[in-house]
């Protein structure tokens, strides 16, 4: 009896340690999302007001996001790479569905195929890299103004079905994380001087073409004290709740600016305001610190990766995920105008927890297949 | 792979390595200024956002004191707190103000002055507290309501106390009423002893000891949520209630009184001689106070108005009325204090009296005079000639000086606001007022109450009083007692001290001999009024013209109705007559006689007052008693 146990248990371990090591996954990455997730569901439980089925949704779709990350990684970048296209395609199909059928508040962002509801433009953020990476891989490096040109078409499909649902946080995101490709692949810096510059001289067109929502939370963001019971009422209660949790916060489930409701959106994206107000100083410091390893590991996996394409699309996706999470801690300190850009890993939600993790799954995989010839 | 491409593919991974190394470190130095961010707000800015969260959910509300009751002498309650319903809207929650009180309106009929009141108090309330609509709704209008709810958020029904005067009518021109808070009113109180309330006494005992009825508010602190919804109480600081108050009035008294002027318009109040505690005051016609409290409908208002009675004019401390023939005994006794006549010394009546060198004639009521007669007699039978001559004798200045003293003229001080003083004419009075000369004759109808002497029903209850009461003047009162809550009252309320008008004990056994030959002797003016009551009554008729006599048409035209239509009838008097508990003035604006129209009215009051009295508290019956007051009264006479 004894030993049929053992020998179960035996193989179990086993198997689990093969699927640890071969392909050998990092470690230092797992453990530290593996505490980030811990982190997340922690928080998401005091922030649902102790609502075990909330805790328990999202734990799940981490585990989704598990398999499918250990799936992935066991996939060879060459593959992926070859995907790519098909991939890109299906990101974007997605986002003129949704604009067709799509659902949502006063946006289209929602597709609901039946056993899942999920956001296309969750799917791009990780497709625009891989795309921009594939197209730049075989072509000289730093890249041509044709091919700046080309990456911008590619850039621009996606951008403006997201721009048009509207969401312009999104969007953004996506643009941006096309245009860290381009950066790592070498872009010289008078290039994205000149690129800036145009930029920023269009942003009197941008205002004109934003909606009133959108220019009214711009406004919002640099007058917060103008309104305080309208629109600068989030960014508000927000501050009000990181302020009041102090060095060490007021504790688990005691924040009262969540707890009463005074924080809107505090199960997704002000959750690191019930974070900042419960935990405190310490709290915040600690989940951006985790934060801050996670992203130097990936840009770590990407200077060993083993060819182009990896290179730019592990260190791409890294500068993108920091980029969430500086956005959303800009956004949930005042210091960022409110776009709705969740906190990875810790807000509630299945799209951006399930993509983020297939995109390590992306970042093991390269990191598994570094030594391998292709 | 070829060994070209090795290189190449070095230089390509250090190209990208610097890459990596720079956008990691731009994005370490944006975390870290999210990072400092934190470190601004939860550490430097902390006090300041830590009160702020507290702010956000903490909410002071106001607990407005219950008001204190008030009870009469024998404890019935005659002014009462009882639970209603009323509108309140949430500023906050309402989209479109206007809007809603429109469709509102359909469903809870709202007055323009429902709205324009809502609409001033808005703007004295913040938006997350709560304003009063409308008040007392009925039960229809609450199902109505409870029904159409889910359309109006923000609005919600909610239970308060309100005043409620049990006794309607009957102490609407003492106790008065208590109404909304009015914008006058609200610049004068302390808005943070008012926080909570809406009421405030307007008139009467309420608003006199506004005061004591008020109370202390308390607060709570409630913990509420973003949507201000309270959700517990942290703290809570009770409000203390008013203090409740006990009257000298005594119901049953008051209502024999209403009820003995069986509608006839006029005033009555009855005053404790002893100590100046009111007993009951009277104006016919009155109203219900209870229309007034939560706001009277424009029906109703326009209703009171338009009486021609003006039941909201509160004659027994507002109502001039000349005095006529009740000031006799003031003016008799102010002859005797004067040193000017003595009780024995006479005058002859003939019918008509001349000022020495005049050819102006003023008349007795026998139309060939009562022959001659002393003090008594002049009183008994009211004989003008006597105090025409008293009165011309005393000149004006002097006869003002009396019977100032005895308050007539200057407002009595009783606890309730607005009383008037009347009027006592003098030379000075009448230049002030009309610019003109003072004339001798003006003097001798003063020795009558005619003329422009205007009294007020409670200057002439206090002026017998304090004649009752041997010249010790005790300013009349309401206020008996105070208590806190269920703790037995404190009794006596302090009064100011009583004060000495006369100095000769023995001017006033005259005065009142003859004052109960008008109730004894058969001439008097209202003889058998005291047949049957165990107590002598001193008393005093006094028949005041309206108009004065132009033509013959009063000697010739003596029918009731004229009479009634040109009189006021007073009758005053006090019992028991040895030892005076009861002081009584009554005036009849349409009293043919004062013996026959105002004395009965009084005495239904005497005969109330017995019922009341309880046999141990009443004074020793006349020595006499076997054979009867009335003897006991004539045997008397010196």
């Amino acid at each position: 009896m004894n030993a049929i146990v053992a020998s179960l248990s035996g193989r179990a371990l086993r198997m689990g340690r093969r699927i640890l090591s071969r392909p050998r996954i990092d470690l230092p990455l797992a453990v530290a999302l593996v505490i980030l997730a811990a982190i997340g569901l922690t928080v998401l439980y005091s922030a649902s007001n102790l609502d075990t089925g909330t805790v328990v949704g999202q734990a799940a779709r981490f585990l989704i996001g598990a398999a499918l990350l250990l799936a992935v990684s066991r996939i060879p970048p060459s593959l992926l790479r070859a995907w790519t296209p098909w991939f890109y395609m299906l990101g974007v199909l997605l986002l003129v569905v949704v604009q067709v059928l799509g659902e949502g508040q006063g946006a289209s962002r929602w597709l609901d195929i039946g056993v899942i509801r999920f956001q296309p433009s969750e799917i791009m953020k990780l497709a625009m890299p891989m795309m921009v990476a594939w197209y730049l891989h075989p072509r000289p490096l730093p890249p041509r103004w044709r091919d700046i040109f080309a990456v911008g078409i590619l850039l621009a499909v996606p951008v403006l079905l997201v721009v048009v649902q509207p969401d312009l946080g999104t969007a953004l995101l996506i643009a941006a994380s096309g245009v860290f490709v381009l950066f790592l692949a070498g872009l010289q810096w008078w290039k994205i001087g000149t690129m800036a510059a145009g930029l920023a001289a269009s942003a009197p067109v941008a205002w004109h073409f934003m909606h009133d929502y959108q220019r009214e939370r711009v406004l919002t963001f640099l007058h917060p004290e103008n309104d305080p019971l309208g629109s600068g009422w989030h960014i508000l209660q927000s501050m009000i709740a990181v302020g009041s949790g102090g060095l060490l916060g007021k504790g688990f489930n005691q924040g009262t600016q969540s707890k009463l409701e005074f924080l809107p959106e505090h199960t997704t994206d002000f959750i690191f305001a019930v974070l900042g107000e419960e935990f405190g100083l310490v709290g915040a410091l600690v989940l951006l610190a985790l934060y801050a390893f996670i992203v130097g590991r990936c840009m770590w996996i990407a200077a060993n990766a083993r060819d182009t394409y990896s290179r730019l699309v592990a260190g791409a996706f890294g500068l993108a995920f920091s980029v969430y999470v500086i956005v959303n801690g800009g956004m949930i300190t005042g210091l960022l105008p409110v776009v709705g850009v969740p906190l990875p890993l810790v807000s509630y939600g299945g799209t951006s927890a399930i993509t983020l993790l297939v995109g390590f799954g992306v970042v093991m995989s390269i990191h598994a297949h570094r030594k391998l010839t292709p | 792979m070829t060994r070209q491409e090795l290189p190449d593919e070095r230089v390509k991974r250090a190209h990208f390595g610097r890459r990596a190394l720079a956008g990691f470190a731009i994005m370490l130095a944006l975390l870290l200024m999210v990072a400092g961010r934190f470190v601004y707000l939860q550490v430097f800015e902390h006090a300041e956002y830590s009160t702020r969260a507290r702010d956000n959910r903490v909410r002071l509300r106001h607990l407005p004191p219950p008001r204190g009751l008030i009870y009469d002498r024998e404890g019935r309650l005659l002014a009462d707190n009882v639970p209603a319903f009323r509108l309140d809207v949430l500023p906050d929650k309402v989209e479109h103000m206007d809007r809603m009180l429109q469709r509102l309106s359909a469903i809870v009929p709202l007055t323009d002055d429902d709205i324009r009141r809502f609409k001033q108090s808005l703007k004295q309330h913040r938006s997350f507290e709560q304003v009063p609509l409308k008040f007392h709704l009925t039960e229809s209008e609450r199902d109505r309501f409870a029904i159409n709810q889910w359309q109006f958020p923000g609005v919600s029904v909610d239970p308060y106390l309100t005043r409620n005067y049990p006794y309607g009518d009957e102490f609407a021109h003492v106790i008065g009423y208590v109404g909304r808070i009015d914008e006058k009113e609200l610049k004068r109180i302390d808005p943070d002893r008012y926080a909570g309330t809406t009421h405030i006494g307007k008139t009467g005992i309420e608003k006199q000891y506004e005061k004591l009825l008020h109370g202390t508010p308390g607060y709570e602190l409630v913990e509420v949520n973003a949507n201000q919804r309270p959700l517990r109480v942290l703290q809570r600081v009770p409000a203390k209630p008013g203090k409740n108050l006990y009257l000298t009035i005594d119901e049953r008294l008051q209502r024999a009184a209403i009820d003995a002027f069986d509608g006839q318009t006029g005033a009555a109040v009855v005053i404790d001689p002893r100590n100046g505690d009111v007993l009951a005051m009277v104006t016919v016609p009155s109203f219900d106070a209870n229309l007034f409290v939560n706001g009277i409908g424009q029906a109703d208002y326009s209703a009171l108005l338009e009486n021609p009675e003006k039941p909201l004019l509160n004659r027994a401390m507002r109502g001039g009325y000349p005095p006529g023939s009740t000031v006799k005994p003031f003016l008799g006794l102010g002859g005797l204090e004067l040193g000017l006549r003595k009780a024995s010394d006479t005058v002859l009546s003939t019918g008509t009296f001349y000022i020495p060198g005049s050819s102006r004639g003023y008349r007795d009521d026998e139309r060939y005079g009562s022959g001659r007669v002393d003090l008594v007699q002049a009183i008994t039978q009211s004989v003008n000639t006597y105090f025409y001559s008293l009165a011309l004798q005393m000149g004006i200045q002097r006869l003002d000086q009396w019977m100032g003293k005895f308050g007539f003229g200057s407002p009595t001080g009783i606890d309730l606001p607005d009383e008037t003083g009347g009027v006592l004419p003098s030379p000075e009075w009448k230049r002030n007022t009309f610019n003109k000369p003072w004339y001798p004759g003006e003097t001798v109808i003063s020795g009558i109450g005619q003329g422009y002497w205007m009294v007020t029903p409670l200057q002439m209850a206090h002026a017998l009083a304090t004649l009752a009461d041997g010249g010790l003047a005790h300013t009349p009162h309401l206020l008996e007692a105070t208590s806190d809550g269920l703790k037995a009252p404190e009794r006596p309320y302090p009064q100011p001290p009583a004060v000495q008008l006369t100095h000769d004990p023995t001017d006033f056994p005259p005065v009142r001999q003859g004052m109960l030959g008008v109730v004894y002797d058969p001439k008097g003016t209202a003889h058998g009024l005291g047949d049957g009551f165990p107590y002598l009554i001193a008393g005093k008729t006094g028949t005041a013209e309206r108009y004065s006599r132009t033509s013959d048409a009063y000697d010739t035209n003596r029918n009731h109705a004229y009479l009634a239509e040109r009189h006021r009838a007073w009758f005053i008097c006090y019992a028991p007559a040895e030892h005076p508990q009861i002081a009584i003035a009554v005036v009849l604006e349409h009293g043919a006689w004062g013996g026959s129209a105002a004395a009965p009215i009084a005495r239904k009051i005497l005969d109330q007052w017995l019922a009341d009295t309880p046999p141990s508290e009443r004074p020793p019956l006349p020595v006499t008693a076997a054979t009867g007051p009335a003897a006991a009264a004539m045997r008397g006479t010196p």
